[in-house]
């Protein structure tokens, strides 16, 4: 108590009586924190009008930001047919599966069972959830089928999201799948006419703005931005009957003579149309594990080679638009070979005083060698150049090869020798289908072309009608008793062509057991309709002459597209042989469509 | 205007009727008519902040109503009894901390909780009453201004359960209490230079208890100096509120448009963040009217402060009126980017937990406090 009164005392007016304290100096109090309190209140809305007046704009502009977005709509890609609309690639609906991470990453417990349904491993499933939570889209599986994909929807994980898209589908599988090439697993054209044509067949993606919550959940379609453009359809000039035949052809003969690689092409004579293109060993596009450069490589277009006998004709073709020579042109290739500089170039056997066609027939070098020496080296490299070799053909196929012809102002006799039958200059198969087209078409050059020519384009002349008649002619006897191609023969048709069996260069040289076996040639020979070469590389069954290997590949492929042309016979059946076949009919209207 | 004069005296006896009603529960109708419609308004708030919940509206309505019978229930208990009762329920308040910190139940990280198996309730919310009550109670009966002992004495009063609280870890509620002591203390009177010695001290405290904070709360307050600085993670609380808040504009985006809050990019939006979805929605207009009412109930509550006589129910009755009015500011303020963000409701509009029956409970011993006083002008 004494405690209590000393206090008192120091403080002097303050009364201490009975718990009462005095109310002014309470009220002054009370009335200042009021005071404070509205002051604060004050500093409250001066911030609000600081936020909603000043920084209006700025902060709405900011809120729009968040939940405003813009978003594709996935556009179908156009579809690929044949010539008769056969669907070749086909754009059909996917969804794929997506996930936000960060929410995703709240559910962790519902990560097995969603790792389950789309046969995921769980534990790389978690692993790129988590290392993947700074982003907001995260792709699970791409392209399941929508009833597929429906299901995981169903599953209800949060952050799991499903996405429209489309994905290539290819029903032909591998018979054409060099030709179209593939897509990437965003619908781009990687190769083939799936790149040539890429902007033609993808279409435009349309855009919409969406509101969208916190978790990109679309909340709302607001309104359409760009409306989606879809893809233009492609008719190529395949005739996917004659495509299977070419490619069931290759693969039984690629089987059959153990052969490294292949390739045949069928090109329309009238048109310069690819009517068939296959290539061994082939892959199937709809199975993305395939896709390797070794077997998706359009190898007719892309890889060049040289050619061996089958450039013959084209020689032959020069020295009689030179003037110098014509069909009863002799020529000595006595005593069976000939010494060009230190190089002795051979025949299998001495052939003697022989004939342009028969030089063709037996496929005699020193013949060539001969009649390639004798030419003017511009106009033979013109001749050649003007068939197209040493060029890209116009067909646009990606990555197509030139070839090399060497220009003739470097030309040496060793190297006019040995281009006369075929060494020394590179072509792609298509380049030499395409020549065998031109001199099938007397000698007019249509372009190559990979898509259906309503109208045949106007062909461009290289060759005097009557010197490709006549070589055509000439041709004819390689596929006879007496010439080297006698197995490409077609019953009911004449057929001219060309062997070659090239000797493979390797490092240093050429290779003495290692072959590529090359027929080409045009078909029926009296007004050619197909022109068709076929390759097959590496024969390693025994076998490995061009008239042996490649021969009946053509025989059957030609001879079956010319029947389901329905291309006029101009042969009695049984009589392969020009000289017994009947007088040629009246060329009939082939309809292709 | 007979008809309107007979009108006017209809009204007034109607009214003169309900003021004695009010009087015999001894409740304040000024003071009740501002907090129901500011819990009206919050209603209205919630279930567009919940995203259309009714169902947490009818949670937030029942709280709202186990608060009002606190407050009927307590605005008619004499002040003498509460005085008595102080003691006893600081002393249960610091018990049931103990408790929590030892075996109290993990929720959101932190020990928060006491499960009572039908009721889960917070201790923390009881001190917030009882700590200004225990020191209205002790320093009731010493001279004023007190004297440094007892300062020291109720600054232990104070301390023990701010700490017990702090440790939870809860450094918001902890605050909270501590705001709610201190203003008694300083109702009581201190001089100027004690007040500045306590603020330098203070100042001393924070920089060096600074290394006692948890690293989410360290990261609070510097993300308060910079929101920018991790937009997407520690500042992102601030951005989107201030966002929200600014994109309402001057008349809001209307009553369940706010797409910073509906599309939930606003977080926290239906409790702590609830300032900001009146802000986006209702614009500046709704939020000066909050203001308005929120300043129109404490003025209320002061006066009636004013009013009483008794030395423990000036200094509770004002405690309890300005705490609340802290309760607001540091919201208001943490949600519109003027302080860190420390977890503190909304008083009577934000959802959750026990602080809503807290405050309405204040209220009633507040209104008890006035209407229990002695009717004899000084």
């Amino acid at each position: 108590m004494r405690d209590r009164r000393n206090r008192e005392a120091r403080h002097g007016s303050r009364r201490v009586d009975g718990g009462e304290t005095t109310p002014k100096a309470f009220r002054l109090r009370a009335l200042c924190v009021f005071g404070l309190m509205v002051l604060a209140a004050g500093g409250l809305l001066w911030r609000a009008v600081d936020l909603q007046l000043m920084d209006h704009g700025f902060l709405a502009s900011q809120g729009d930001a968040r939940f405003s977005r813009v978003v594709a709509i996935a556009a179908h890609r156009g579809t690929v047919t044949d010539r008769y609309g056969e669907p070749l690639a086909v754009s059909t609906p996917v969804d794929s599966v997506w996930a936000n991470p960060r929410e995703l990453a709240l559910a962790t417990d519902q990560l097995p069972r969603l790792a389950k349904a789309l046969a995921l491993d769980r534990n790389e499933l978690a692993r790129r959830v988590t290392s993947n939570l700074d982003r907001e889209f995260l792709y699970l599986r791409r392209h399941m089928q929508p009833a597929d994909a429906a299901k995981i929807k169903a599953l209800g994980v949060p952050g799991v999201y499903l996405v429209r898209e489309y994905r290539r589908y290819y029903p032909s599988g591998e018979v054409v799948g060099h030709v179209l090439g593939f897509t990437s697993v965003d619908d781009a054209g990687q190769e083939g006419i799936e790149l040539a044509f890429d902007h033609w067949l993808a279409g435009e993606d349309g855009a919409k703005r969406v509101i969208q919550d916190r978790y990109g959940r679309i909340v709302q379609d607001v309104e359409s931005i760009r409306p989606v453009r879809p893809g233009r359809d492609l008719v190529l000039s395949i005739d996917l009957r004659i495509q299977y035949l070419a490619y069931r052809e290759l693969k039984a003969a690629i089987r059959e003579q153990r052969a490294k690689s292949g390739s045949v092409i069928v090109l329309d004579v009238d048109t310069g149309e690819v009517l068939a293109m296959v290539n061994q060993p082939a892959y199937n596009p709809n199975d993305r594990e395939q896709i390797n450069a070794r077997t998706y490589r359009n190898r007719a277009a892309t890889d060049i080679l040289e050619p061996g006998s089958s450039i013959k004709p084209f020689v032959i073709a020069a020295a009689l638009a030179s003037g110098k020579y014509d069909a009863q042109s002799i020529v000595d290739t006595s005593p069976g070979y000939i010494r060009v500089g230190v190089k002795p170039i051979e025949d299998k056997h001495n052939l003697g005083r022989i004939d342009l066609a028969t030089i063709l027939a037996k496929s005699s070098n020193v013949g060539m060698t001969r009649v390639a020496l004798s030419l003017e080296p511009e106009q033979l490299w013109t001749t050649l150049t003007r068939l197209g070799f040493g060029q890209v053909t116009t067909s646009g196929y990606p990555g197509e090869s030139a070839g090399l012809v060497p220009h003739w102002s470097h030309w040496r006799p060793i190297g006019i020798a040995t281009m006369s039958y075929g060494y020394g200059l590179s072509v792609t198969p298509l380049q030499l289908a395409h020549a065998y087209a031109t001199i099938g078409d007397g000698g007019l050059v249509r372009p190559v072309s990979f898509l259906r020519v309503d109208a045949a384009p106007v062909g461009e002349r290289v060759l005097d009608e009557r010197v490709s008649r006549t070589l055509v002619h000439m041709l004819e006897s390689v596929v006879s008793p007496s010439g080297t191609g006698l197995r490409a023969a077609i019953p009911g048709y004449r057929v001219a062509g060309k062997t070659g069996t090239a000797w493979k260069a390797n490092a240093g040289g050429y290779s003495t057991d290692r072959y590529m076996a090359v027929f080409g040639g045009v078909a029926p020979a009296t007004r050619p309709k197909l022109a068709a070469v076929v390759i097959i590389d590496e024969p390693g069954a025994g076998h490995y002459y061009g008239g042996d290997v490649a021969a009946p590949v053509f025989s059957r492929v030609v001879g079956g597209a010319l029947r389901l042309l329905a291309v006029a016979p101009d042969a009695a059946i049984g009589a392969p042989d020009g000289e017994s076949a009947p007088p040629a009919p009246a060329r009939q209207q082939v309809a292709l469509r | 205007m007979t008809f309107g004069s007979v009108d006017a005296s209809y009204t007034r006896r109607t009214l003169t009727r309900s003021a004695r009603a009010l009087a015999s529960l001894k409740v304040d109708g000024p003071l009740l008519v501002g907090l129901a419609l500011i819990a009206v308004f919050g209603l209205i708030v919630m279930y567009s902040a919940s995203g259309r919940d009714i169902g947490a509206v009818l949670k937030s309505a029942t709280r709202l109503g186990i608060g009002a019978v606190a407050m009927l229930a307590l605005a008619r208990v004499k002040p003498g009894f509460l005085r008595r009762a102080a003691p006893v329920i600081y002393i249960v308040g610091i018990v049931l901390l103990v408790v929590v910190d030892v075996v109290g139940y993990i929720g959101k990280g932190a020990q928060r909780w006491l499960d009572l198996g039908f009721v889960r309730f917070q201790p923390s919310e009881i001190m917030k009453l009882a700590v200004p009550m225990m020191c209205a109670w002790y320093l009731h009966e010493r001279p004023l201004p007190p004297a440094a002992p007892h300062l020291v004495a109720t600054a232990v009063l104070i301390f023990i359960p701010v700490a017990l609280t702090a440790a939870q870890p809860d450094l918001g509620t902890g605050m909270l209490i501590a705001v709610a002591g201190v203003l008694v203390i300083l109702l009581a009177g201190l001089q100027l230079r004690v007040i500045l010695a306590l603020v330098g001290i203070a100042a001393l405290g924070a920089w060096f208890g600074w290394g006692f904070l948890h690293d989410y709360q360290q990261k609070r307050v510097l993300m308060f100096l910079d929101p920018q600085g991790d937009p997407l993670g520690a500042g992102y609380h601030i951005i989107q509120s201030q966002i929200a808040i600014g994109s309402g504009g001057v008349f809001g985006k209307g009553w369940m448009n706010g797409s910073q809050a509906q599309l939930e990019f606003l977080p926290e939006r239906s409790t702590d963040f609830i300032f900001a979805v009146i802000g986006e929605e209702f614009g500046l207009v709704g939020l000066a009217l909050l203001l308005l009412l929120y300043l129109f109930v404490v003025g209320r509550a002061i006066f009636l402060a004013l009013q009483t006589q008794e030395t423990f129910a000036r200094l509770l009755a004002g405690s309890i009126a300005i705490t609340f009015f802290v309760y607001v500011f540091i919201n208001a303020g943490m949600v519109s980017g003027l302080l860190p963000v420390v977890g503190v409701p909304l008083p009577l509009v934000s959802y959750g937990g026990t602080s809503m029956v807290t405050l309405l409970a204040g209220f009633g011993i507040l209104m008890s406090l006035y209407s229990h006083r002695k009717l004899i002008q000084s």
